[in-house]
């Protein structure tokens, strides 16, 4: 059986479909949420330097995470409507934005937070922490921009334009504690080797981000649809669905 | 001809990423030098560390070097990466992370006498996450295995 994918690259098709999956992913979030929150804060054993601050980073660093994965996410859905001059993917690049801006900034807050008690200031301008925060104004960048110009089918291309040059700084986030000598920590958890903590803590790390990663197809699907109703109000589809709706 | 416009625009989307790409690599590559956030002790003996303005400098607090002075706030302690030393004194208070043997990041000068005057200290943290038993058994293996040896001076 062949499933015909470009059936829904069209919003009136995939609108129903995404109202259809939120309720997964939103149920899987909540449950991943509860069990990674447990692991972490009530089984994952006292860290031997740090004590109990270091629970900060099973929200730290999944937010880290995912600020990266959805700007990568989010430029590729623009690429892919610059190119393809698909409407879908421009507006699932514009609804992950406010999502990718969130986790940026939680991950730079409760940095931070972790910051000031352990190595002693709430911030300081090393590699890692500097291109974190210009992620931060690359999404806050895309969503003014995008705002900012009238036609959606011209602040789509702007858009993409700058989500896709803002992604050179993504690599530069991830590697940046290698190339440089940073206060940053490096990486716990590295490709072909073994992760540098205790299995529980990684497991509650890994929980959490799995949560992390539900609740953003969740609210970024819930996110889509309002975009699609909003810029397709005149069409015959969103017409007969408000009609229905009544 | 609708296909081809479309891979047009596939492949010059490609190429300038590639441009964006090696135009950030070159960039950085040209500030290399003012992209490290601290220096270590090695640098610093071999001159490579900006004239006459503060700087940060790296490295791990060698065991034992740890001395407070009579009014409870200036301490001074040896930095190494060990390869090299690096006096230092300071005034003030230490982050928690602060221990002998660990990562320290210090902001300060160097003085005549080659003592690193520091203004700022901050602990750098490691990337290793365990229980503290778990800790205490490595550390009883690595006892039993070698005594660690201390940096040369």
């Amino acid at each position: 059986m062949k499933i015909n994918w470009f059936k829904y690259s069209s919003p009136q098709t995939f609108y129903p479909l995404a109202g259809k999956m939120i309720p997964w992913f939103a149920w899987l979030a909540t449950i991943l949420a509860i069990a990674g929150l447990y692991i972490s804060f009530v089984i994952a054993p006292t860290d031997f330097q740090q004590g109990e601050a270091y629970r900060i980073i099973f929200v730290h660093v999944p937010a880290a995470w995912m600020s990266m994965v959805i700007y990568i996410v989010m430029a590729a859905w623009a690429g892919l409507g610059l190119a393809l001059n698909a409407r879908l993917s421009a507006m699932m690049a514009q609804a992950l934005a406010p999502t990718g801006a969130i986790f940026t900034l939680l991950a730079l807050v409760t940095g931070s937070l972790w910051g000031k008690p352990m190595w002693g200031a709430w911030w300081v301008w090393d590699a890692r922490l500097t291109s974190e925060l210009i992620l931060l104004f690359l999404y806050l960048g895309f969503i003014a921009l995008q705002s900012s110009i009238d036609d959606p089918r011209r602040a789509d291309r702007a858009g993409a334009l700058l989500a896709l040059v803002g992604v050179v700084n993504v690599p530069i986030i991830y590697f940046s504690v290698k190339w440089w000598n940073t206060l940053h920590q490096g990486s716990s958890i590295n490709m072909g080797a073994a992760p540098k903590m205790a299995a529980t803590m990684l497991l509650g790390m890994l929980l959490m981000a799995l949560a992390f990663w539900m609740y953003t197809v969740a609210v970024g699907l819930m996110r889509v649809r309002c975009i699609m109703l909003e810029r397709e109000r005149s069409a015959d589809w969103v017409k007969a669905l408000s009609l229905g709706a009544k | 001809m609708a296909i081809k416009a479309r891979h047009k625009r596939f492949v010059l989307i490609g190429i300038g990423l590639a441009l964006v790409g090696l135009a950030a690599m070159l960039i950085l590559n040209a500030f290399q030098s003012n992209m490290v956030f601290f220096y270590t002790p090695t640098q610093v003996d071999k001159g490579e560390v900006p004239k006459n303005t503060g700087f940060r400098i790296g490295g791990l607090v060698v065991p034992g070097s740890l001395k407070r002075g009579g009014d409870g706030l200036s301490v001074s302690f040896v930095i190494t990466d060990t390869a090299k030393t690096v006096p230092v004194i300071y005034k003030g208070v230490l982050p928690d992370l602060f221990k002998e043997g660990k990562g320290v990041v210090a902001q300060g000068k160097v003085g005549a006498d080659g003592i690193f005057m520091a203004s700022e200290v901050l602990a750098k943290h490691d990337e290793n996450y365990m229980p503290p038993e778990a800790a205490e058994a490595l550390k009883r293996a690595k006892e039993q295995g070698k005594t660690l040896v201390m940096p040369a001076k």
